[in-house]
């Protein structure tokens, strides 16, 4: 089984459905549909929650209470962990219902596609997320080459923006982006290779699997997973490394001329990428939706359900990437933002030579590995490797 | 060749970080500044010119608004003038009261500094933390005179109100005296200061972003007449409460904080010792308060006979004076005032050339300018 869309077949030849619906349910673009439907969903309540998250806990270190008005009145009295729910859901109804407004002179066409981009892309990186065992919406072989090529596409929209604005604020923001993105992702993807080195393969359920037969791959990939989650932050550009919008000097870089539904995309789509980037450190460093210690493994032999096994393992998963997001919410509200050039510096002059340090660890471990143990174990173990 | 050309861009009058409404035409090659012009003015009110038109008494709720951020010395300048040309003699206690407020306006008014500085470099959480604790100066200050910000407190002759018996906020524990509310705040406030400090001052990024960024020659700083925090930053130990003292500063015990860096983070430091030496002080002021009426008994309209005067303070950007000359009338015939930022925004073009875009938000929000005191 590989994917929503097996799964979900296979739940609609087990239900008492007449066959004339079986057939149209089980009808390959339903299916597809189905699973889009379902990620669209789990996206939108997802990033509505990050950021009542990411306001609670700002509020948490600021020494306030965050928003406390909105949402179930239950939640509101006294408590300041859960009050204001549902703040995300009105402001994002506010925000829908505004009028985009449309300045003068910008690049029309341009100017309207960007936020639809940048939206878009950090859709498509939720294909390959590896939820659980089995439940990606499409296991792709080339998964992690395909996240970092979708990566990409957010500084496509973004200089897009900061060109269709017609506005300098803008096209500074834009211009930042594309040099920090740029840089930031030689030493994210050189960071990502210990880990698919180590695997073989660049599948993310590939890679999980190899690590619930052997150990996380933040080992001896700690330096890469310390780089993947610097370079990561500055890839969806929060802060200490949110120059292409740094509010105090560009007012607000990219985004400035943006209003209503266009600005929402925008911010969704940055608290949505906050999100794949953890996915995947968690995915690729952190074991995914496997646990340490052969306990996956006994869980899979122990002949349990495989709907609780997935379960289970989605809620491992989503654990890790959670601890992993409060990380970076952590980091945004403790550090001020960092200067364009020592950016630059940075990204170059010290994140790429440690990953590439992290390359060779991984490379001399697997070396060492198969020379300690022999082939025999090796095979066994880093199955794709052989 | 691709054909480059700078690009000039105007901060201000409204953005983000320019504080009210300054305007500073920026001539950018990509992110690095060729020029930079200041260009104020948007916030004139004709605020000397008022002086004219009122009697000395009615003036002072106008020096409020020349610098909002720490009206009481604003008020203290002006006041002093006019007793100065009027040999009006404050009472102890009022003499004394003023200092406290001086004094914890300064606080408050650095720890606006220190938000909103953090605030330029990209860092949201010292805001809150900065202004949690002016809080509680406002509070105070609210129990006193009634206003938060504006707060035409001082008189001619001393204060307006003594200080109240009683006050209760949120975070004294139940009603206490002035006196006590006070002293729990300066007894709470240092340690709050140190976590502040520990939020930044060693912090990585915020050494990279300040240590070695604006360097002010002395001698540029000197000939520009900056004065305040900026040019104690430059190593100068000049301070008008020490250079030239007034009130009760000669009797109390205090050091000036001076750095040797010149650089935005030395411009950071100085501020953060100095809210230490404020608190001392206005500690010493309360251990010494006198008892007795806080105003002099005076008739609401003074005639002043001709002459000039020139007083001058220390305020928390620097050195302030007010030059008043009288003709004999019950109003000023002239009042100027001489503001401290306006002589250290003069001096900013010369370091902002050749820095980032990020640099020249850095170094403004490092000089502590507040705009209507420079337009007047």
């Amino acid at each position: 089984m590989n994917g929503f869309d097996h799964a979900f077949e296979a739940l609609f030849n087990q239900l008492p459905l007449p066959d004339a619906v079986r057939q149209l349910l089980t009808m390959k673009v339903v299916l597809m549909l189905i699973s889009m439907g379902l990620i669209i969903g789990f996206i939108s309540v997802l990033v509505l929650f990050l950021i009542w998250l990411e306001r609670k806990i700002s509020a948490r270190i600021q020494r306030r209470m965050g928003p406390m008005t909105s949402g179930p009145s239950f939640l509101r009295s006294g408590n300041m962990w859960f009050g204001g729910l549902l703040q995300t859901a009105a402001d994002a109804i506010k925000l829908l219902t505004k009028e985009t407004v449309t300045p003068a002179d910008v690049d029309y066409i341009v100017f309207v596609l960007a936020p639809c981009i940048v939206f878009a892309a950090s859709l498509m990186a939720y294909v390959v997320i590896p939820f659980g065992p089995d439940a990606s919406v499409s296991d792709l072989n080339v998964g992690v080459l395909y996240l970092l090529a979708v990566g990409s596409m957010t500084v496509l929209g973004i200089m897009m923006a900061g060109w269709g604005s017609n506005s300098k604020y803008s096209l500074l923001g834009g211009l930042r982006s594309v040099a920090q993105m740029i840089s930031y992702e030689i030493p994210m993807i050189f960071a990502v290779l210990g880990p698919v080195l180590m695997a073989g393969s660049l599948s993310l359920q590939e890679i999980i699997q190899v690590q619930e037969r052997t150990a996380w791959f933040i080992w001896p990939n700690i330096i890469g997973f310390v780089v993947f989650i610097i370079a990561g932050t500055a890839e969806t550009n929060r802060p200490p490394f949110d120059l292409p919008e740094g509010e105090s000097e560009l007012v607000a870089g990219f985004v400035t001329e943006y209003s209503g539904m266009q600005f929402a995309m925008f911010f969704l789509a940055e608290f949505s990428n906050m999100f794949v980037i953890s996915a995947v450190a968690a995915a690729l460093f952190l074991g995914g939706w496997s646990l340490p210690f052969g306990i996956t493994q006994m869980m899979r032999a122990s002949g349990m359900p495989h709907v609780l096994f997935s379960a289970l393992g989605a809620v491992v998963f989503l654990t890790k990437t959670l601890v992993i997001v409060l990380i970076l919410m952590w980091v945004r509200w403790t550090f001020p933002r960092v200067r364009v050039d020592q950016l630059m510096h940075f990204g170059w002059k010290t994140l790429l030579p440690f990953s590439f340090v992290n390359l060779l660890i991984a490379a001399v471990y697997m070396i060492a590995y198969k020379q300690i143990f022999g082939e025999a174990v090796f095979k066994q173990i880093f199955g794709a490797m052989s | 060749m691709i054909n480059t050309e700078e690009f000039v861009i105007n901060m201000g009058p409204q953005h983000p970080s320019t504080h009210g409404v300054l305007r500073l035409m920026v001539k950018l090659d990509a992110e690095i500044v060729v020029d930079v012009e200041p260009v104020i003015g948007y916030l004139h009110r004709s605020l000397e010119k008022m002086a004219e038109g009122r009697h000395y008494g009615q003036y002072i709720p106008v020096t409020d608004r020349l610098d909002y951020v720490t009206s009481m010395s604003a008020n203290y300048v002006y006041v002093l003038a006019v007793e100065r040309l009027a040999d009006i003699v404050p009472t102890p206690r009022g003499d004394v009261i003023r200092v406290i407020m001086v004094e914890l306006n300064r606080i408050a008014s650095h720890l606006l500094w220190f938000g909103t500085n953090a605030l330029e470099l990209g860092a949201t959480t010292p805001f809150l933390y900065g202004f949690t604790e002016r809080e509680k100066i406002l509070d105070l200050f609210e129990s006193t005179c009634g206003q938060r910000l504006t707060y035409n407190y001082l008189r001619l002759g001393g204060v307006a109100y003594d200080l109240p018996k009683k006050v209760e906020f949120k975070w004294t524990d139940g009603p206490k005296t002035f006196e006590a509310a006070c002293e729990k705040f300066l007894n709470e406030f240092p340690p709050v200061l140190d976590m502040c400090e520990e939020l930044l001052t060693e912090s990585a990024i915020f050494l990279k972003r300040t240590k070695g960024v604006g360097v002010l020659p002395r001698d540029v700083a000197l000939a520009h007449g900056v004065s305040g925090p900026n040019i104690r930053a430059c190593g100068v130990k000049y301070d008008v409460r020490k250079a030239v003292p007034y009130s009760i500063y000669p009797e109390l015990d205090f050091d000036i904080p001076t750095q040797e860096g010149s650089d935005c983070w030395a411009r950071y430091k100085v501020r953060m010792d100095e809210m230490r030496q404020s608190v001392k002080i206005v500690q010493q002021c309360l251990a010494r308060l006198p008892k007795g009426r806080a105003k002099a008994v005076l008739p609401n309209r003074i005639w002043i006979p001709e002459g000039e005067v020139y007083s001058r303070i220390e305020n928390s950007r620097g050195d302030m004076g007010c030059y008043l000359v009288s003709n004999g009338s019950e109003k000023a015939w002239r009042c100027k005032f001489r503001t401290p930022s306006y002589s250290n925004l003069s001096v900013l073009p010369v370091l902002m050339r050749g820095a980032l875009v990020a640099d020249l938000i850095a170094i403004n929000a490092s000089f502590d300018l507040v705009l209507p005191e420079i337009d007047r």
